[in-house]
Parts: structure tokens; C-alpha cells; sequence
């Protein structure tokens, strides 16, 4: 399941600041699928109907599953000997690297769809061209991932049409959780300084080449949905560099618990 | 038409006596429908509520294996309560119908689940004690004289096997780890033991639905029967794990070839039967909230399936 | 309530390329689309399958199985059908 390590000869042809740089990345990648997967499995035994609470706890084991190959690719260009829960459960909050998006509260079914939607649009788009990444534990993951992403993309494709061409409630709560949640879709696409290096280098894609598609599939399915794609509006960041919104901290207390509290154990 | 009724009924227990399973469509007893409404329903409601103690540690889990692991177990116990509902369904109930009764609290479920989870440990004991205490009752039930229930049955003994491994395996690593671990071990044990053995229900004594449904095949051996294979199996293995069993009776009975054991408290089981347990309230809660907060989007699906459906034939009778 | 309840789907999976369709069970659905992708999640979690097949259940007929005696018992004494009712000769090969 998991994708076989690098070997050693592939990591030493990095210059140590571009490993440094893709250490950083790895780790984004990490932490944006765990938490996203975290808020997911929040809704393990609460969903609106038994057949969706499968179908949800699926997305979050996928994306659980991607998570550990990224923090164990991570664990190993750091060097260091940390291992995937330590670097999953063992940081500060500013050091977390997800966007703001994944880690917003489920709310209601209409907010996850609208999170979901709005990260699948991109995850998707994003682990197709990483496929053709240099690096070739990078374009691994994305191989096995992307196929999981697809389905999650149509899972919450979807609904997005389902609520918004659905009763009058499911459309005003579809288009709350927009204009809540859109202003945290311009962030997966705003590459960072460390992004940018690694874009350069051929590392990862440049977001601008799959921009068009993204925008092409939200128009489709809120065309689909019959509701409006919304406007322009201020964009909110910082996730990406450590600067967080407040939800962020009580997930953390969560998650690390255990970890914190009887330090050094196994389990 | 007093006679034709006795006749069937008659042919309907020669065919249970052969091991014949009984299909959706064949002739049954109207009790034998009822009982096995209420038995499948019960325990289709034991499997959706039984999400909620272990579904709690899911974010809390201390590693991302165990976090995955726990995730897919709480998700395989939603898979299993759906497959027993459909089988429930094939005999005329309605799932709605039968939330409806959970909800009411006409409906019951399995009592284990009004005890609460409260450290990682429990997910150890919930696996290994409680998921083996469900094993032995489920596993003759893959044998039950309804077709569709022991399809169901077989299906979900298949998907449990690992439920019970991966719980002794979280009890092994806390019995091999540190001092702590251990001591969080033996107390997740000290709480989790008599209200297993209570899982098998009330003694056969006081049990008075259990000939009838022996005589059905729907139940295949009676509740003090399984509490003593259950202690029987279990207490070399906590022997193993290093850790007591909280019975000052226990002791093996060469003439019994089997082990003696303490008397469950029988006033707490009716206690938390009758809803008195510290989660019960919770727990129901918990599962209503869920169902009322989730009619809007079942409505939403149903609304946009029948616009859907009248599009598409608007669409063929402008083509034809 | 009975009304927003979504319909129930009988669910037919194909384990394996080359195999039939089987019956696996049943599950809720609103609409085929989301009952294909139901059963996925409900009944292939262990790769349990290759194809699926949904059938809303109301549209499924059934024999009934009072009529079985009339259906089903004149097939028993048509041994004549089954190729073991014929004895072939040893020297014969390839039949």
C-alpha cells in the first residue's frame, strides 16, 4: 500500500536547500490530507444517512492513507530519524503547513461538501500533473492518490448539485457554506516562496496550468447545481506558512493527545 | 381455515427441522416474522450506536496506523448495520420505521454501548472482549434459519474477524510497553469485563423468548451456554496478556472442564437496560441528532432525483 | 416520513472478471448514479468486486414461491436432459 522508500543516491542529488525546500513541501502535503482526514472522520457515526457516513469515512481513510506516504517521504528527506507520528503528532501549530481550508469546521453537510469540493477540485487537478513530477517518489504517491481523488471529486461534485438543485433549504444552506468557505479556495493556488522554488525546479507544477480546467469543472458543476459561481472576493492565506486560523489549535488537542501526554511510548 | 393455518404452520417447523432456510417470500409464522424483526433490528441499532464510544477515539487515536485502523473498524460497524437492516427491510420493516423505534426507544440495542470509552485503552478492550463477546454470538447465527439474515451474518463474521485481532493487539502493545500502559491496560479490563459478560443477556432462567427461538433456529445456543465459552476463551488469554480478570471466582473446574465464575450484578444490567446506564441518554441523543440534522439533505437527494427524472422524460417526449 | 425515505436498491457485483453477477445485498439510495457509488463504499471496501449493478428493488419480480411445486418439480423427472443419462461406449473418446 505504501509507496517503497527513495534510495539514498535520489535524495543526495538534492542540493540541501532544495531538500530543505522540499522537506517544507512534503510536509504540507502531509498535513493537509491528515487534517482534512481528521475533520472527516469527525463525522464518523454523525452523518445524515448510514450509506454516507461509509462513503465519508472512505474519503478520510484515503486520505489518511496519503498522508502517511508524504510524512514518511518527509521523515526521510529530513534525515533526521524523526518518523511519521512524529511528525504528524510531535509540532507546534505554527509549524503545520496545511491551507486554511482543510482545517475549517465540518458545520453543517453543506460546509463539508463545499470544503471537500473546493479541495478535491484542486487535489485532483494538482496529483494529475504532479504524476510527471522529477521526483519520483512525489510522482508515485500522486500515481495511486489521483485515483482516489477522482472518486472524491465526483462524491462531492455531486452533491454540490444535489443541494443546489434541491429543495430551497439545501440551496440556502449550499450557498452559506459558499460564501463562507470560497474565500479559502484562493490559497491552494498562491504558491508560496517555497512552492515557487520547488515550481522553478520542475519539482511540482505550476498551478497556472491547471487553472483553467479547475475553473472550468466549478463552472460546470454550478451551472449543474443552478447556482452562481461566486464573486471575486478577498482571499485569505497563511496556512502554507504556519499562520493559522483559530480552529486549528483545538484540532491539535485533540490529535496530539495521547502523543503529549505519555511521551516516548508505542502503541 | 383454522386447519390450513396449522398446516403450515407445521410444514414451516418441518423445514426449519431439516435446516431448510426460510426465504423473504415464503410462508412464515407471523411471531417468527416479528421475533426476527425485533432480533435483526436490535441488532442492526447495536452496530449503528456502537459507532459512537469507538468513533470518539477516532481523533484522538496516538498514532496515524492505529488512527486508520480505528477509522476503517468504525466504518466496517456502519457496513454492518446496513446489511442487517436490508436483511431486516426483506421482511416488510422499514429502515425508517425502525430508526423510528430506536429513536422512540421502543427499540433496543445492545447495553455495552451505555458504557462510556475513557481512555485509549478501552479501544483494546471494546476489540478484543466486547467484538468476542459478538463474535460467539454471531458466528452460529451465519447458520439461522432466515436466508437473509444469515447472508448478512456470514458477510459480517468474514469483515469482524479483524475487529478482535486488532483490539488484543492494542492490549498486547500496552502489556509490553511502559508501567503506564500497563496499569491503563488492567483498569480499561477492571471496567470492561462484567459488562461483557452481561452482553449475553439475562440467564437462561429469566430469558423466556430463548426455547421458542431456539425451536426457530434463530438463536442456536442459550445466553448462559455462550457466557461460558466466552469466560472459558478468555481468561487464558488475559492470563497471556499478563492481566487479572476482576472475578475473585474464577477458577477452573476440572469436573466442568470449564472455569467457575462470579455472579453478574444483575440490578446494573436491568439498570442500564431500562436506560439508567451513563451513556444511554448520550448515546440516543447522539444517533437522533444525526437523523434529525441529516432529513434536509435526504430531502435535498430525493427532491433533485425526482427533477432529474421528470427532466429526462421531458427530454424523451420533445425527442419523440 | 415514509416519503423521505430514499429507495431501497438490490446491489449485484461481479468478483471477478470472467464471473457472473452475484447478489450481494441492498442499500438506500436517491438515484442510480448514487447507488452505484453507494455500493461501492458499502460492498466493495475489500476489493470485493470489478463491476456493479443496482436494481432498484421495487422493479424486481419474483416467482412466487406457493407456485414452486408447479414451477420447479417438473424439471425433476427430465433426468433424459443431464449428459450422465446416456452411457457412451469407453472406446468412444471426445464426447
Amino acid at each position: 500500500m505504501q509507496v517503497a522508500p527513495s534510495d539514498t543516491t535520489a535524495l543526495s542529488a538534492y542540493s540541501p536547500e532544495v531538500r530543505q525546500h522540499l522537506f517544507q513541501y512534503v510536509l504540507q502535503l502531509a498535513d493537509t490530507s491528515l487534517i482534512l482526514g481528521h475533520r472527516l472522520s469527525e463525522w464518523c457515526g454523525h452523518g445524515p444517512i448510514l450509506e454516507q457516513d461509509l462513503a465519508m469515512a472512505n474519503i478520510a481513510l484515503d486520505l489518511l492513507g496519503e498522508t502517511r506516504s508524504f510524512y514518511q517521504y518527509a521523515a526521510e528527506l529530513e534525515g533526521k530519524g524523526r518518523t511519521e507520528d512524529d511528525l504528524a503528532f510531535l509540532r507546534v501549530a505554527t509549524e503545520y503547513r496545511n491551507p486554511l481550508l482543510v482545517e475549517q469546521p465540518n458545520g453543517d453537510f453543506a460546509a463539508t461538501v463545499v470544503r471537500q469540493f473546493l479541495f478535491d477540485t484542486f487535489h485532483f487537478h494538482f496529483l494529475q500533473q504532479l504524476q510527471t513530477s522529477s521526483d519520483e517518489r512525489l510522482a508515485a504517491i500522486a500515481e495511486k492518490s489521483w485515483k482516489e481523488a477522482a472518486y472524491h471529486l465526483k462524491w462531492s461534485s455531486e452533491w454540490i448539485i444535489r443541494l443546489g438543485d434541491g429543495t430551497d433549504e439545501s440551496r440556502q444552506r449550499l450557498n452559506k457554506a459558499l460564501a463562507n468557505l470560497w474565500r479559502y479556495s484562493g490559497e491552494l493556488t498562491t504558491p508560496t516562496a517555497t512552492e515557487q522554488a520547488l515550481q522553478t525546479l520542475g519539482i511540482i507544477p505550476e498551478y497556472t496550468r491547471f487553472q483553467e480546467a479547475m475553473t472550468a469543472h466549478v463552472a460546470k458543476v454550478f451551472a449543474e447545481a443552478t447556482v452562481p459561481v461566486p464573486q471575486e472576493t478577498y482571499m485569505q492565506r497563511g496556512g502554507k506558512e504556519g499562520r493559522h486560523s483559530e480552529h486549528l489549535g483545538y484540532i491539535l488537542t485533540e490529535l496530539q493527545y495521547m502523543q503529549r501526554t505519555y511521551p516516548g511510548m508505542t502503541w | 381455515m383454522e386447519t390450513v393455518e396449522i398446516n403450515l404452520e407445521e410444514q414451516f417447523q418441518a423445514r426449519i427441522d431439516a435446516d431448510v432456510r426460510i426465504e423473504p417470500k415464503d410462508w412464515m409464522p407471523d411471531a417468527y416474522r416479528k421475533t426476527l424483526i425485533r432480533q435483526i433490528s436490535q441488532h442492526a441499532h447495536s452496530e449503528l450506536v456502537g459507532m459512537l464510544p469507538e468513533g470518539n477515539w477516532i481523533t484522538r487515536a496516538p498514532s496515524l496506523k492505529r488512527k486508520s485502523i480505528l477509522l476503517a473498524k468504525v466504518q466496517d460497524e456502519a457496513g454492518h448495520g446496513l446489511y442487517l437492516y436490508s436483511a431486516a427491510e426483506t421482511l416488510g420493516a422499514s429502515r425508517d420505521q425502525m430508526l423510528a423505534d430506536l429513536h422512540s426507544g421502543k427499540a433496543k440495542y445492545s447495553s455495552i454501548f451505555n458504557y462510556p470509552t475513557l481512555s485509549w485503552a478501552d479501544m483494546g478492550c471494546v476489540g478484543w472482549l466486547v467484538d468476542g463477546a459478538a463474535i460467539l454470538n454471531q458466528v452460529p447465527l451465519c447458520r439461522t434459519s432466515y436466508g437473509p439474515y444469515a447472508r448478512a451474518m456470514v458477510r459480517v463474521c468474514k469483515e469482524e474477524s479483524f475487529h478482535q485481532r486488532q483490539g488484543f493487539e492494542i492490549m498486547q502493545t500496552l502489556c509490553e510497553g511502559t508501567p503506564v500502559q500497563k496499569e491503563m491496560a488492567q483498569e480499561a479490563l477492571n471496567r470492561w469485563w462484567w459488562p461483557t459478560l452481561m452482553m449475553f443477556g439475562p440467564k437462561d432462567a429469566d430469558s423466556p423468548n430463548t426455547a421458542q427461538s431456539m425451536n426457530w433456529r434463530i438463536k442456536r445456543f442459550t445466553n448462559d451456554e455462550l457466557r461460558q465459552k466466552f469466560v472459558d476463551m478468555m481468561v487464558p488469554q488475559a492470563e497471556f496478556l499478563g492481566l487479572t480478570v476482576p472475578d475473585p471466582n474464577v477458577k477452573w473446574n476440572q469436573t466442568k472442564n470449564g472455569y467457575d465464575f462470579g455472579e453478574v450484578d444483575w440490578e446494573e444490567f436491568w439498570n442500564v437496560v431500562k436506560g439508567n446506564g451513563m451513556c444511554n441518554k448520550d448515546r440516543l441523543g447522539a444517533r437522533i441528532k444525526a437523523h434529525e440534522e441529516g432529513a434536509w439533505v435526504r430531502e435535498a437527494a430525493l427532491a433533485h432525483a425526482a427533477k432529474r427524472k421528470q427532466r429526462e422524460q421531458q427530454e424523451k417526449s420533445a425527442a419523440a | 416520513m415514509n416519503q423521505a425515505e430514499w429507495p431501497l436498491w438490490e446491489v449485484f457485483i461481479r468478483s471477478k472478471q470472467g464471473l457472473d453477477h452475484k447478489h450481494v445485498g441492498s442499500l438506500h439510495a436517491a438515484d442510480a448514479t448514487m447507488a452505484i457509488q453507494n455500493a461501492r463504499d458499502v460492498y466493495t471496501r475489500r476489493m470485493e468486486g470489478v463491476s456493479i449493478w443496482v436494481v432498484e428493488s421495487v422493479h424486481v419480480h419474483a416467482s412466487n414461491p406457493d407456485d414452486s411445486a408447479a414451477f420447479f418439480d417438473p424439471a425433476n423427472d427430465k433426468v433424459y436432459r443431464h449428459p450422465t443419462f446416456y452411457e457412451v461406449p469407453d472406446s468412444i473418446k471426445h464426447m
